[in-house]
């Protein structure tokens, strides 16, 4: 072994010397210059390839943090919104006992708040006008509802409690300023005087919206809320687990297991890769020639949403149970096998079980990319205004990336922050999703 | 409502059948379970099975069935006051009279009159129908699952094989489920060249595919602007190609220079932590994108074209000064941008496992022979790599291609034979949005024009993934 370690490269070196001591000698400045610019160039390349990778890399997440540091900017103070909360004297000239349903407390109370700022109405009843404008509808309907329940506080004095309108909310919060020239403002110099000075009364306050979580979708933005959408969402995720994951989880078992190797198997294969890359919108228009023109199903219902979700969410449930099926080591099987086991004993007993951890994974990432989903729900017509929490699997129902979507398209300027902050609330449930997706693999995993 | 009653019915009775089977079998055995061929339980599930999975599929059909019978039973003798109406409307009238008696909300047309009596019949009726089938079916249910359990009960003896015959069962349902794909694609097929057929029906495939007006606004006057009703899907096609060809050249460098950093640079704890972090980018769903393009890039972009504009007017180029400061929000460069961002994640991810692909002996040569790292990965990496590289970025083409959110947000709706992209453009996936979520008439050309956009979309998109799926595949096998 050294005769020959040591004994090559002298022979090599005596077979090749003459060649290369002559060029040495020849230009022997030249040629360590040429290779050193040479290997300056090339380091120099390799840096700037390096860097370039690095660029990419830094700027995807740059990316990232623009995305999701753009949406929390714009909506994070949708979880604070301003209510009023003023004690109001019921005129009794003004509300009739016998009719109180036509009575028009909204400028009952905007004429009790003009008292408090301090203006008087004037005869065309402008001043009363615009200081409706600062208000919402509920403080009308609480107070109607408080008259309803006991007339004989007519004539008395009642608190009443409700939201500010949207652009009164928007000033307060300082995303509408004085510094914008006032025609180009929803409200005048005058109105906003008003605000500043009901807040200072502290008949208007600031607080945590709740209503964004416990109220339904409303045309008034103040009003308007998640609930109904989250829970339309829940509604149709049900759906789609209880279809997909069963049936994704036994035709991976299939596929995997039992398939025999032909030409059926391999067909159902493509099949499954294929449809896994189709666009989610084919799905959609599946959906509403099959589930909705077809067998006649409710439009815009969980239902019919679940059903398109579970067949788009079908694919990739069986890709990740079949990758996690895989990865149970043979001897598992072969032990059971050889204990007398049959195939379905072993399959169901022993392999099954110890993959769950990765089917539960894989599983739960596809809820939450069918959570995600908004372009086949458009198809089956979940667009439409839904006012209130959805009727069960068949009433008409809004998720929560459709939501996101109406409020974009919504003109009043409130709903912007609001569709921000519904897409926080959506991150929020995809984060979690996606939280018990890692914590089920760090502590369930099992390397082999 | 009943058919989910019904469904717990059945599953109670497989549930009692499954112990009257378990008792028989250990009843027989004398209480020596041993000397049963299977086991007490597989007795039980062979008489569960046999009186719940036939009854359930009953169930199944009916449910998927059941209302077209219906509704066909109810046009069987048309009422003498329907006789007027055209094709559509009688096709509404039937709808409405079948919602009217399940409750559900009707359309908005307003009967009046003889068709007004004749609905409120036709509603009668459908309720009539609508009772006496589900009637039959449950009844038919419930035949089955007795019949099922009266057929397979009297079989238990001690010699039965009743796990084989569970077994058979195991495998066939699982089989189903695994058919259940291929139907989904004959679903898809089936239901898109349906609509597109009836779609071609009214305008001609050619004039379709090669005519370059789209304006499928159908005119309610004769002089209304823009509403010719043409059904030229050319300029869909070159907006969509402008967007997708926009995404690839953001997605395409950054994901792929994203990919080699990570496999050739990055370390194991830089990988940690950037991997989760571009899958959170993966992650986030297309309606977010969507609003990040239309509410903070299109403003900012637009803020930016509108300035330079602004410093070139009076300027030599005064023209092009002219047309930037004039740029819209909705342009194609925004979606195209966002749209690239989205797909960065799927095309470094896909990239990365080909590179990892790509076996060690290859770099391990090329390091030995004096290449520095990024030689390595130009001179021998890529060019191995690159059939599976090609086959990721067909994928991610096929992605933008039927991306929809983003583009129906921020792309715009004017359909153009345009390659500017500062310039709106309309996408296939908008307008099949545009056409769907409006106003729907049915069996307008408006409403089926949606469908022979689907198929194109379909048709398209799988002939890539085919092809790159078969190039990735061939290309894993070579260093298998």
């Amino acid at each position: 072994m050294t005769d020959v370690a040591q004994g090559s490269p002298g022979r090599r070196g005596t077979g090749k010397r003459p060649a290369s001591g002559k060029s040495i000698k020849a230009a022997p400045v030249n040629i360590r210059a040429a290779v050193e610019s040479r290997l300056a160039m090339r380091h120099k390349a390799e840096r700037r390839f390096r860097n370039t990778g690095l660029a990419a890399i830094v700027l995807a997440l740059a990316f990232l943090i623009v995305l999701l540091g753009s949406i929390i900017a714009q909506g994070y103070t949708a979880f604070w919104s301003h209510s009023i909360s003023a004690p109001i004297t019921v005129d009794s000239a003004k509300v009739d006992a016998r009719d109180l349903a036509g009575a028009n407390y909204h400028m009952l109370v905007a004429a009790a708040l003009l008292q408090k700022v301090g203006a008087p109405d004037d005869e065309l009843g402008d001043n009363a006008a615009a200081m409706k404008e600062l208000i919402s509808t509920d403080v009308a309907h609480e107070l109607q509802e408080q008259l309803e329940a006991d007339p004989a506080l007519i004539g008395k004095t009642v608190t009443v409690n409700g939201h500010l309108s949207d652009d009164a909310d928007l000033y307060l919060k300082g995303e509408v300023t004085r510094s914008v020239p006032e025609a180009e403002r929803k409200l005048t110099d005058q109105q906003l005087d008003w605000i500043d000075k009901l807040k200072a009364q502290g008949v208007v306050s600031g607080a945590f919206n709740s209503q964004l979580l416990t109220a339904s979708d409303s045309t008034e933005p103040e009003q308007a809320g998640l609930l109904g959408a989250i829970i339309g969402s829940a509604l149709t995720l049900l759906v789609t687990g209880l279809l997909a994951v069963p049936i994704g989880v036994m035709a991976a078992v299939y596929l995997e297991e039992f398939s025999p190797k032909n030409r059926m198997t391999d067909f159902i294969e493509v099949n499954i890769n294929n449809l896994a890359a189709v666009p989610s919108i084919v799905y959609g228009l599946l959906g509403l020639a099959l589930f909705i023109n077809w067998m006649g199903l409710a439009r815009s219902s969980p239902m019919v949403g679940g059903l398109v979700l579970a067949l788009m969410a079908l694919p990739t449930v069986i890709i990740a149970t079949r990758s996690s099926l895989k990865s149970v080591p043979p001897s598992i099987r072969e032990a059971a096998l050889g204990m007398g086991a049959s195939r379905t004993q072993t399959v169901f007993h022993h392999v099954l079980p110890l993959a769950m951890p990765g089917i539960m994974t894989g599983t739960i990432l596809a809820m939450a990319h069918a959570l995600g989903e908004t372009a086949p729900l458009l198809m089956i017509g979940m667009v439409s205004f839904v006012p209130g929490v959805p009727e069960g699997f068949n009433g008409a129902a809004t998720v929560l990336p459709v939501q996101i979507f109406i409020w974009e398209n919504a003109s009043e300027r409130a709903f912007h922050e609001r569709t921000a902050a519904a897409i926080i609330v959506l991150l929020v449930f995809m984060i979690i999703m996606n939280l018990a997706a890692i914590i089920l693999r760090r502590r369930f995993e099992r390397r082999w | 409502m009943l058919v989910w009653a019904a469904l717990l019915l059945l599953v109670l009775m497989s549930a009692v059948a499954y112990n009257f089977g378990r008792r028989r079998a250990l009843k027989k055995s004398g209480g020596r379970s041993a000397a049963l061929h299977s086991r007490p339980q597989y007795h039980g599930y062979y008489v569960a099975l046999w009186a719940g999975i036939p009854a359930a599929a009953l169930l199944l059909a009916y449910a998927v069935f059941g209302p077209r019978i219906e509704a066909a039973l109810l046009q069987v003798d048309p009422p003498a006051a329907v006789a007027s109406l055209d094709v559509n409307q009688l096709r509404v009238f039937y709808q409405d009279a079948s919602a009217q008696a399940s409750g559900q909300g009707s359309s908005e047309t307003v009967y009046a009159g003889p068709l007004k009596a004749a609905l409120d019949a036709k509603v009668v009726e459908a309720r009539n129908i609508n009772q006496v089938f589900s009637a039959a079916a449950y009844a038919a249910m419930l035949v089955l699952a007795l019949g099922g359990f009266l057929l397979a009960f009297p079989r238990l003896s001690i010699d039965f094989r009743a796990r084989n015959r569970v077994e058979g069962w195991t495998g066939a349902l699982l089989f189903a489920c695994s058919a259940l794909a291929v139907f989904t694609t004959v679903g898809i097929v089936a239901s898109l060249t349906f609509e597109s057929l009836r779609f071609f029906n009214m305008i001609p495939p050619l004039d379709f595919l090669l005519g370059t007006d789209w304006s499928p606004q159908i005119a309610m006057r004769a002089d209304q602007y823009g509403s010719s009703g043409g059904f030229g899907a050319v300029p869909l096609f070159a907006g969509t190609f402008l967007v997708m060809l926009l995404a690839m050249m953001v997605a395409a460098p950054i994901g792929l220079y994203s990919a080699i950093y990570l496999s050739e640079y990055a370390n194991g704890p830089q990988r940690a932590i950037i991997k989760p972090l571009l899958e959170i980018l993966a992650g986030v769903p297309t309606v977010v994108y969507g609003f990040f393009a239309a509410l903070t890039v299109g403003p900012m972009f637009r803020a930016a074209f509108n300035g330079l504009g602004a410093l070139m007017i009076g300027g030599p180029l005064d023209e092009l000064g002219q047309y930037l400061s004039q740029v819209q929000n909705q342009m194609a460069l925004v979606a195209g941008v966002v749209m690239g961002i989205m797909l960065i994640p799927f095309v470094s991810s896909l990239s990365d496992d080909i590179i990892n692909a790509v076996p060690q002996s290859l770099r391990d040569g090329s390091y030995a022979m004096g290449a520095t790292r990024s030689e390595t990965v130009r001179k021998v990496i890529l060019p191995a790599a690159l059939p599976g590289i090609a086959g990721a970025m067909l994928l991610a083409v096929s992605r933008a291609i039927g991306e929809t959110m983003i583009v129906t947000m921020a792309a715009g709706l004017q359909a153009k034979m345009t390659l500017n992209p500062l310039d709106t453009v309309t996408t296939v996936t908008v307008q099949i949005v545009t056409l769907l979520t409006g106003d729907q008439e049915f069996d307008s050309a408006k409403t089926l024009a949606a469908f022979g956009l689907g198929l194109t979309l379909f048709v398209v998109t799988l002939l890539l993934n085919v092809i790159a799926l078969h190039v990735v595949q061939k290309y894993r096998e070579q260093y298998d």
